[in-house]
């Protein structure tokens, strides 16, 4: 008989903690994030697509086109153009492609620029309707984010 | 010209009723997703109107425009019924139900008696519904149901038995009127009548909750075993008129605890008594049945016995023994 009554109390109250507990929760905060409305800022480390660095003194991207990256590329996927301006010491870029279709994001690319001129991006919302859409014009882009 | 006041008077609460049902059944989903989100700490509906308030319009709207199946085999009439046997009850239930001093449809001296019967309607309309629909797991359900219902409605029966003894009445309105002046004065606090007064109202809330198929004891769907139980076969607004009877059968649970417990439309400090009141408590206990049910699992079949027939009934009997003896002597 007091096993019973033990049971039956030790059982309510336990059932009174639960409810203690859920409406704790119901007034914290929420934690989710309305998605489509909010972006999560990314880790430094997040591997996006990688990107042009903006050089800020010179007003433009660091490349030199020494053509390191897109020789390294083990997927082949960037292409990249360069011609020497007029009085210029270096070559300037004229045009820097990167297919990320077949981009493993190896990392070698920005791994080898001798001038740091590759990163990776913060990215993640990306997404599209034809492959055509992930074949990237990185300088296109550069310039479009900094103008 | 009393008769024409009479049909108006009629006509009025009809309209009010239902208008009252189906804002309660639709903005109870509404109210059941927040705060099931909020105890999750996520948000809820949010996206169909400010705070997701025309979510409900929508659903409603996403369930008319889908096609109302009658599968072969099945038993057209029985299948057709079950959700308006379901529903109507709830809806007559209100009939007794005193929202306040002057707010009641009617005033009837076995009102308690009344609402009990058309209650016991909403278990035959589960009931056929899922015989109707030829289909095991309906049928399974169904079986379930029944049982469970039996075990609830005993010890649900005796609290009620221990509450009109108290106070004497089968009159909703009469029971209020006793509560009047102050929370002291509810029935639940009435501890010198009966020192388990709390305790009937737990077991009568408990009761309610069982009998209205809410979690923990939602087997009548049990949509993880049972696919969706007694409503396997049902779609579209066939089987959004079950729910929403399942939501008007909450109300009509919280009005009665509210009415007998909680002293109806009477304030808890003695002061200005009035509709408003009667819907707060009712609103609260409401709050309180879907914080349950985001708090609890489903229990298992035996539990659930287990808790009626071991616990509920000799605690309700024990009450009414120790109730009727306390009201013999003083
Ligand atoms: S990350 Fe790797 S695969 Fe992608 S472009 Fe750079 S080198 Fe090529
Ligand atoms: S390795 Fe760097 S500097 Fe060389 S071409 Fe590629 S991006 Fe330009």
């Amino acid at each position: 008989m007091t096993r019973y009554l033990k049971e039956i109390i030790s059982g309510t109250w336990s059932l009174f903690v639960g409810m203690g507990i859920t409406i704790k929760y119901f007034f914290q905060p929420v934690v989710t994030l309305q998605y489509p409305h909010e972006a999560v800022p990314m880790t430094p480390r997040y591997r996006g697509h990688t990107q042009l660095v903006w050089d800020e003194r010179k007003g433009g991207d660091k490349c030199i086109v020494c053509n390191a990256c897109m020789k390294t590329c083990p997927s082949g996927c960037i292409s990249l153009a360069g011609e020497k301006l007029e009085g210029a010491k270096q070559k300037s870029l004229t045009k820097y492609e990167l297919n990320f279709t077949t981009c493993s994001l190896c990392g070698l690319c920005v791994e080898v620029c001798p001038t740091e001129a590759l990163e990776f991006s913060k990215d993640y919302n990306i997404a599209g309707r034809s492959e055509d859409e992930f074949k990237y014009d990185l300088l296109k882009r550069l310039k479009e984010t900094h103008s | 010209m009393s008769i024409d006041y009479e049909v108006i008077r009629l006509a009025a609460f009809i309209v009010g009723i239902i208008g009252f049902v189906a804002l309660n059944a639709a903005y109870l989903v509404w109210l059941e997703r927040k705060e099931a989100g909020h105890i999750q700490r996520r948000i809820g509906p949010k996206e169909v109107g400010p705070y997701g308030l025309l979510q409900p319009m929508a659903d409603g709207l996403k369930l008319m425009s889908k096609q109302l199946l009658v599968p072969d085999g099945v038993d057209p009439v029985l299948f057709k019924i079950a959700p308006i046997l379901v529903m109507t009850p709830a809806i007559m239930s209100f009939v007794t139900i005193p929202f306040s001093e002057t707010l009641a449809p009617r005033n009837l001296d076995v009102g308690l008696l009344a609402v009990f019967a058309f209650a016991s309607v909403n278990v035959l309309g589960l009931l056929l519904g899922a015989w109707g629909s030829r289909n095991k797991y309906a049928v399974i359900s169904a079986a379930r149901v029944v049982s469970q219902n039996v075990a609830y409605e005993v010890p649900m029966l005796v609290v009620i038995v221990t509450m009109v003894m108290v106070t004497g009445t089968l009159n909703m309105h009469d029971i209020v009127t006793q509560q009047m002046g102050g929370f002291w004065q509810w029935n639940i606090f009435r501890l010198g009548v009966s020192p388990l007064m709390p305790v009937a109202f737990l077991i009568f809330f408990v009761c309610m909750l069982a009998e209205t198929n809410r979690a923990p004891f939602d087997m009548a769907e049990a949509e993880s075993e049972l696919i969706a139980g007694v409503f396997t076969e049902y779609s579209g607004m066939g089987f959004g008129v079950f729910f929403m009877g399942e939501y008007a059968n909450i109300v009509v649970g919280t009005s009665i605890a509210t009415v007998l417990f909680l002293g109806g439309w009477s304030c808890p400090f003695g002061l200005f008594p009035g509709v408003h009141w009667f819907l707060i408590k009712m609103y609260l206990l409401i709050f309180t049945v879907i914080w349950i049910r985001w708090t609890f699992p489903r229990t298992t079949f035996y539990g659930l016995l287990n808790l009626s027939w071991k616990i509920l009934v000799p605690v309700s009997f024990f009450n009414l023994i120790l109730t009727s003896a306390l009201l013999k002597v003083f």
